[in-house]
Parts: structure tokens; sequence; C-alpha cells
């Protein structure tokens, strides 16, 4: 008995999680047009629905009844594959993440975290470095110059930052002993932030996230001006949706662990002292999560419209000379902290 | 070289200070000269409810004016033809007879007079040579068609219709905005 609620209650959770992951991409391109027309004295999109709500719809409506088009010269099982796995991986992040305080439903407490992996972050990396054979296989099995151009690209932008990234989170772990998001989360409980203690890892793993999201200014995998479309040149239809859907979730899931790791995810100072009951406090923290996680959204798109492109050279420059050493050196002066004043 | 207007400044190229390079301070300058523009006025029109507002001087479609009785002003001199530098315009001359002095105020009047809308550089010299006040350029558009001969408009297109009088009050010269 035991063991079905279980399931039934995780399967209802990722269900929940999946739907709104999609939810979230979806509206993210409307965002990222609004944005973009707000920060250059535009409307944006109005025409779909009131102020243009159902755009992500038409847009998606689009997609699918687009010519799927597949070419000869290609590999073609690899080129179905490619945005299967960048789709696929952006979408398993998600389940690590804790999204709020657990509620008491009939007695039984459920947590609101899929699974509560005492590696979490772990998984995580894992997986996003998984999600980058999806651009390399399509580049590759498009073959197209523009195509591979992009996927080396990326898949080199990737190994460059994630070092980086991962020498910014060693300074987390060695404050907080532990691998687990929701430990990690849980003892920034009130205005213990992160972000106050670590500032220079901070800046460090939010440009190492703006490089693996291929965000601009580090959008080379996918210069209009130079690669006509990038990895994603040959793809059409849904396929290309698919990548495009998936960078939009990985977005979402690297505001999501930001929030976590640097800004105390569902916490939120002086939530406690409105004594509200247990389910309630969970909603409301679910709520925090979700308003920071929007933020850092929001924060991707401001980024994107204020700063150009980084040149090829300057971002291997900026990802090996500056960001890595940088982040060796505050893993030092964390542990020479820790070390010397605790 | 000597400097005739005082406004030229000398390029220097010097290293960049030390904060400078951390490009950060540059960076949310930016950012914050960007979000200024999320609270400005926005430029866009609504383009089918809300049109724009064309300047006075806007030179559109031509029309053949009739005078306050009805009766076309052309009396097909042929002064526009001949000022037209794109060769945009025919037309040929008739007689009016007796009877049609209710339909033309001259003596002589084109039977038929043709714009072709694609030749149409729209100067307005037309309107300057008429002598009769029979040609103004207006505000309005040319419709998209598909066919080239659509573009070549004739008197049906031309002359304004009695009841639906153009306004052309703001090609006179003595007209001041509103």
């Amino acid at each position: 008995m035991m063991d079905w609620s279980i399931i039934i209650e995780k399967s209802i959770l990722v269900v929940v999680l999946f739907g709104v992951s999609l939810a979230i991409a979806a509206y993210s391109t409307y965002a990222e047009r609004k944005i973009a027309a707000f920060l250059q004295d535009r409307i944006g999109p109005d025409r779909a629905g009131p102020w243009g709500l159902l755009q992500p719809l038409a847009d998606g409506g689009k997609m699918f009844f687009k010519e799927e088009i597949i070419p000869n010269a290609s590999d073609k099982f690899l080129f179905i594959l490619g945005p299967c796995i960048f789709m696929t991986t952006a979408l398993m992040t998600s389940a690590l993440i804790p999204w709020g305080k657990s509620m008491n439903i009939g007695g039984r407490e459920i947590s609101l975290q899929v699974a509560n992996l005492n590696i979490g972050i772990l998984y995580i990396f894992a997986i996003v470095s998984v999600g980058i054979y999806g651009i390399m296989i399509g580049g590759w099995a498009s073959n197209n110059k523009f195509a591979l151009l992009g996927a080396i690209r990326a898949s080199s932008q990737m190994i460059s930052y994630e070092l980086a990234m991962g020498m910014a989170i060693i300074a987390i772990l060695l404050t907080s002993n532990s691998l687990n998001i929701r430990d990690i989360v849980d003892q920034q409980e009130g205005f213990k932030w992160n972000v106050f203690y670590q500032p220079l890892g901070f800046l460090i793993f939010i440009i190492c996230a703006f490089a693996e999201c291929n965000r601009t200014p580090f959008d080379l995998p996918e210069t209009e001006t130079e690669l006509v479309g990038g990895y994603h040149t040959e793809y059409s239809s849904m396929k290309l949706g698919l990548y495009l859907f998936a960078e939009y979730t990985n977005m979402f899931i690297s505001s999501a662990v930001i929030s976590c790791l640097y800004f105390g995810g569902y916490h939120f100072p002086g939530i406690d002292s409105l004594h509200l009951s247990q389910n309630v406090a969970a909603l409301v923290s679910v709520a925090v999560l979700f308003s920071k996680t929007f933020f850092f959204i929001l924060f991707f798109m401001w980024v994107r419209w204020t700063l150009p492109r980084f040149r090829y050279d300057q971002l291997m420059r900026l990802g090996w000379q500056v960001l890595l050493p940088l982040a060796i050196v505050n893993v030092l002066i964390t542990g020479a902290w820790l070390t010397y004043f605790k | 070289m000597q400097s005739l207007t005082n406004r030229s400044v000398v390029v220097r190229k010097r290293e960049m200070s030390f904060m400078e390079k951390l490009y950060l301070p540059a960076i949310l300058g930016g950012m914050a000269l960007t979000i200024k523009h999320l609270f400005k006025k926005k430029v866009t029109n609504k383009y089918p409810e809300v049109k724009r507002i064309f300047a006075p001087i806007y030179r559109g479609v031509h029309v053949l004016k009739r005078d306050e009785q009805g009766r076309e002003n052309c009396t097909a001199c042929g002064l526009c033809a001949v000022s037209c530098p794109a060769e945009a315009i025919t037309m040929v001359a008739a007689e009016r007879k007796q009877g049609e002095e209710n339909l033309y105020r001259e003596e002589k009047y084109a039977a038929t007079y043709e714009i072709n809308m694609l030749r149409c550089i729209f100067c307005g010299l037309c309107e300057e040579a008429c002598p009769k006040d029979a040609i103004y350029l207006t505000d309005r558009l040319i419709e998209s068609k598909y066919d080239r001969k659509k573009f070549i408009y004739g008197k049906d297109l031309l002359v304004e219709k009695i009841d639906e009088r153009i306004d052309i009050s703001k090609r006179k010269k003595n007209y001041t905005m509103a």
C-alpha cells in the first residue's frame, strides 16, 4: 500500500512538473519577444489573443504543421536522435530541484521534489553534460558546414565553461558540506543566502550559466549572422521546435538552480513569522521559488538585449584565463576562511 | 592641421584602467540603460486600427478635382504630361458638346486621362504645372495589386466622386498645421 501511494504521488509530481516546464518554456518564447520589444520601445506580439497571449500556441501549431525535411546527405538516425536527447536531458534535471517545503495531505508527508538524491548537484551537472550530445549529434548528423561549426563551438564552449562552473560550485559545497540540493537550500533559511557569502562564486556561476544555455553574449553556437542558424541550420518543423524549446527549458532549469544554490531556493526572510499552516506555507514557498526563477529568466533576457556577442577567441580567453583562475582563487579563499575562522 | 570648426577631438588610444578592464561597471551601466527603455513610451502604431497621420506635404495618389458645381476642372491642356519627368501621364482631349456644361467646366476636356502609378515618382510637378486647379496629390496610398495593367489609373479612379469630395486643403500654399 505504501509503495503504491508513493508511486502515485511521484507520478503526479512528475506530470505536473513536465507540464509546468513545457508551459514555462513556451511562455518564455513569448516573454522573450515581449521583453525584446519593450527594451527596444516596441510593443511586441499582440495579435493572437489579448496582448498576444496565445502567441506560443500559434507558434507551436505552426511548427507542427511545417514540412518535415530530413536532408538526403544526413545520417537519418542521428539526425532524429539529436533533438530527442537535447529535449529529454533538458526535462530530466527538473526532478532534482526542491520546488517547495513538504506538504501534508491526509497525514502523509509529501515532498515537493521528485527525487532527493544525495548527489543532487552532481546529477544535474552530469545530465547537463549529456545534453550537449544532443547539440553535437544534431550538428554533426546534418552534414552541413554551418551546423558542424555550431556543434563544435557549442561543445568546446560547454567544456570550457563547465570547469569554471564546477569550481564555483565547489566553494558552495565547502560551506554546505553536502551535495544534496535540499540540504543546501535549507542551510540558507532566512536571509543566509549564499550569494552574500559567495558573491564571486555567484558571478562566475551565472556567467557560466549564460554560456551553458548558449545565451547572448555567449550564443556562438547559433550566431545568426555567422552560421545561418548554427547547429540547427538543417532542422525544420517540430525537430527545430524541440531544439528551441529545450533551450528555453534549460534556461528555466538553470534559473531554478541559481535560485536554489545562491538565493535561498524556496526560503524567504520573514516567511516563518506569518505562522501559516503547513500546506499554505508549502504553496507560498513554491511561489517564492518560482518568482526567484522568473526573475532570473527575465535577467537572462534582459542581458540578451544589452550585451553584444563575444568573438570566439574572447569567449575562450574569458573561460580559461579569467573565470577558471578566479574560480580556483575563490575555492582557495573559501577553504582558507573555513580553516582559520570557523 | 588647423581645425576650422573647434569640434574635432584627438583620438587617444590609452590602456584601459583596472575598473574598465573588469567590464562589470560598464555592463551594469548598459543594463540600467536598457531597463529604462522598458518604461518609455512605445513608438509602435497598431496599424490596421490606428493609422499613422501623414505629414501635410505627403504626396500620394493623385486626384482630378471638380469645382463647386461638380464640373471637372481639367481642360486637357497637357501641361501635367509635359512636366512629368517620369512620363507617367497620358490623355486624350475632346470638345465639350451642347448640354455637357454641367459635366465639364471648360470647353475642352479630357476624354481619357491615365496615370501609370508604377512610373509615377510622386514628385508633384503635375500639380505645380496645372493652371486649372485640376490635379492634386493626396495622402491616399496605392493599393497593391497582382497585375501591372491595373496600376494604370484611368478617370474612374482619378476623378473625385461628386458625393465623395477629396480634401486637398493641406496641399494649398496657405495651409498651416492645426
